[in-house]
């Protein structure tokens, strides 16, 4: 009688079909509303710092590199993809993707850097006058044909044109 | 005794080493170390486990003892009072060893890493092979990762850099800048 319970637990068996997903081999769509890694969009953004200001797990970096130039840089190694820089950016420039292969070997992989232009007054050659968290971010006015401040710019950005992707992070907020 | 048939670096590999690597992916034994995560990830390990997911496709198993296992999986940040623990864990494992870091505790030090009990990321004790970050990351997530370490599917992130467009002023090379009979005098222009 053993092989028909058997039998029976086969036919139960086959009938339920297969629960396994056949994930890594088939690709995957998560739901619609899933946060992943957020995506950098450089032509949109204005270097406000709103994200750098939001961002609960301090991922988001600014650096000031000349009067010109501002970097941000994402490194993404603790980001808890809370959607918050997202939320504040007044200009959309960072959307939620929903992308979750994220698994690397490298953790530097998981940076991203913009090199954003500020602008300046080019009739004052300043800056113009924020408010409120603003107004701890803004720079020094500064004029693109002045060539002094040309050669600084050059001299403050030539260590970053070498090795433009730096593999691990070097930064220790700590 | 030399196996012909596997080169490493142009150097021939023991016939017993290259069975070894070969052998290694086959079956990985996971060591599930939480060094005091939220448990979020430990979830989402489980759910790896179960027939749904089923990582048992790719030979793998989750042991109680690092002495058994051939994998470490690390949720969490490494804090004070567990990160000698989980170092002592590490170094009880036999050799040929991957660790894995499963959520961004353990990747990067998640939201606490400036608290005053956590030393931070899992790669400030032990050396990392794997990084998944999320949190928690999804249980494909982690199945991809577990992928990528099997050859089984590529890298999908780079670092990225994105510069904006750079305004169409001329300018003027600094290096270029030769001082002569006192004018400044350019060799080269360069527009961008």
């Amino acid at each position: 009688m053993s092989w028909i319970s058997k039998l029976k637990e086969a036919v139960i068996c086959l009938k339920a079909g297969r629960a396994t997903r056949p994930y890594p081999l088939a690709p995957d769509t998560p739901p619609e509303r899933f946060r992943g890694r957020p995506v950098f969009d450089a032509s949109r953004c204005i270097g406000c710092g709103g994200c750098a200001n939001n961002c609960p797990a301090r991922e988001i970096l600014l650096h000031d590199t000349s009067q010109e130039i501002r970097i941000v840089k994402y490194i993404g190694r603790r980001c808890t993809y809370c959607g918050r820089c997202a939320d504040v950016c007044p200009e959309k420039a960072i959307t939620m993707s929903r992308q979750f292969e994220t698994a690397t070997d490298a953790i530097g992989d998981l940076r991203q850097e913009l090199w954003i232009f500020m602008g300046t007054c080019q009739r004052c050659g300043r800056c113009f006058k924020g408010a409120g968290v603003l107004e701890a971010l803004m720079m020094k006015g500064f004029r693109a044909d002045d060539l002094e401040a040309d050669r600084w710019v050059y001299a403050s950005t030539s260590f970053l044109e070498k090795e433009p992707l730096v593999r691990d992070i070097e930064i220790e907020l700590e | 005794m030399t196996y012909s048939g596997s080169r490493v670096g142009g150097k021939p590999v023991s016939f017993l080493k290259a069975l070894c690597r070969k052998a290694f992916p086959k079956s990985l034994w996971v060591y599930h170390a939480n060094s005091g995560g939220c448990n979020g990830c430990d979830i989402e390990v489980l759910n790896v486990l179960t027939p749904y997911y089923d990582a048992e496709r790719f030979g793998i198993k989750l042991v109680g003892s690092p002495r058994h296992a051939d994998v470490m999986l690390c949720q969490g940040p490494a804090s004070r009072t567990t990160g000698k623990a989980l170092r002592r864990a590490y170094e009880a494992m036999p050799a040929p060893k991957l660790v894995f870091a499963v959520g961004n505790c353990a990747c990067g030090g998640g939201v606490w890493y400036d608290t005053y009990n956590v030393i931070g990321s899992v790669d400030k004790i032990l050396p990392v092979n794997y990084y998944i970050p999320g949190c928690p990351p999804r249980p494909e997530a982690i199945l991809y990762g577990v992928a990528v370490a099997l050859g089984l599917a590529g890298k999908k992130v780079a670092g990225e850099l994105a510069k904006q467009p750079d305004l169409p002023i001329v300018k003027y090379h600094p290096e270029d800048l030769v001082r002569k009979d006192g004018i400044r005098v350019y060799t080269k222009q360069e527009q961008i």
